[in-house]
């Protein structure tokens, strides 16, 4: 009889951590997995315009991303005010962006050339000018299939007039 | 000597080092994907084009001025829109169907204005902007113009396929979708064809003007 209540000391028994570490690893595995890091440091000033009618922009390594807007606090003193155009890591002139676009290109297979689109991230106080000057260089090497990639929401809230 | 067994290993702070690199992989993550309107670009083409005759009545005219006030131009009238009623006044001028004889519109439920659009097909939104327009109006006037293409193509996708129970734009998300199953895809392909050669997107964008 005695042998079932032969330790009945009060204490809880500790929970074992043992299996802690292989959570954790689990964990850090998938989001090690999942982690796309941000290519680029943002030099710019950029908030997205919203709308509604949006398609998902799946597949990243079809995308090209042109940013623009106008140079944030740190730039300010160096790069004025007016709305710019950032490829990469650079501030650049839209003369340079047929040169990233055929760079962009050599980095991709051949056969997906054609299904490469750009996705235009422009700050929305940015004016149309620069926009269509960025269109005008697309259109020039054939870049057709453009983005403009904004946040979902109702177009009209966004609107301060 | 005596024999020593090799000492162990203190693994106690294993699952701290592990919390580290979990916590810095946790704040860098994104795992939502860009979302935007895409859009097509014309070609640039150099070769002398002969000039299109395009009756007045079927073009919707837009202009966007560099204080980013909207200027409506169609069917002889001209007037200032606000952007809130531009998406009811794009499907009423796409939905007109004023034709008549070969041009008539079967599916059009519109007024069958005479001064405004013949048929889908005909129907053209032309869009100008001032290069002092802000971007965001920009985006909110093409939001509005794609909201009443897609509006037409939800009702005419709903009508001519019941069955899916689907609108056209859920049909287009799940055809794009590399979760859908390929046949579900080849089955999708040919009616969302179908629908955009019955609605075309005719949507030209002029040259923008210079203002100072």
């Amino acid at each position: 009889m005695s042998k079932f209540n032969k330790k009945k000391s009060g204490d809880m028994p500790a929970v074992n951590t043992a299996s802690l570490p292989d959570i954790v690893f689990m964990l850090l595995f998938f989001f090690m997995v999942a982690t796309v890091m941000r290519q680029n440091t943002l030099m710019i000033e950029n908030k997205l315009p919203q709308a509604d009618q949006v398609e998902k922009l799946d597949k990243k390594d079809l995308v090209m991303y042109i940013y623009a807007g106008k140079p944030s606090s740190n730039y300010k003193s160096t790069f004025g005010t007016e709305a710019r155009i950032q490829l990469n890591d650079k501030f650049a002139e839209v003369s340079e962006i047929p040169a990233f676009i055929a760079a962009e290109r050599a980095s991709k297979r051949e056969e997906l050339i054609p299904f490469l689109t750009t996705a235009l991230k422009v700050d929305s106080d940015a004016n149309m000018g620069l926009v269509t000057d960025i269109k005008q260089e697309l259109r020039k090497v054939n870049a057709l299939k453009i983005n403009y990639t904004t946040r979902k929401g109702n177009a009209l809230d966004g609107l301060k007039n | 000597m005596a024999k020593r067994s090799a000492p162990e290993v203190n693994a106690g702070s294993m699952a701290d080092i592990a919390f580290l690199l979990l916590i810095f992989f946790l704040v860098t993550t994104t795992i939502e994907t860009d979302s935007g309107l895409n859009r097509k670009l014309p070609p640039i083409d150099d070769t002398e084009q002969e000039d299109v005759i395009i009756k007045e009545k079927n073009i919707f005219q837009l202009n966007v001025n560099k204080s980013n006030q909207l200027f409506l131009k169609t069917g002889g009238e001209e007037k200032i829109i606000q952007i809130k009623d531009l998406r009811k006044a794009a499907v009423a001028f796409l939905d007109n169907g004023g034709g008549t004889g070969p041009d008539a519109c079967k599916r059009c439920q519109g007024k069958k204005n005479p001064r405004s659009s013949d048929n889908f097909d005909k129907a053209i939104i032309s869009l100008q902007n001032d290069r002092a327009t802000k971007y965001d109006t920009y985006i909110a006037v093409q939001n509005e113009i794609i909201a009443a293409y897609n509006e037409l193509r939800d009702r005419e996708f709903e009508k001519s396929f019941p069955n899916l129970r689907m609108s056209f734009v859920e049909a287009e998300k799940r055809y794009s979708d590399p979760r859908t199953s390929s046949e579900e895809k080849a089955k999708l392909k040919d009616k969302l064809e179908e629908i955009k050669i019955l609605i075309p997107q005719k949507f030209s964008e002029a040259e923008p003007k210079k203002s100072n």
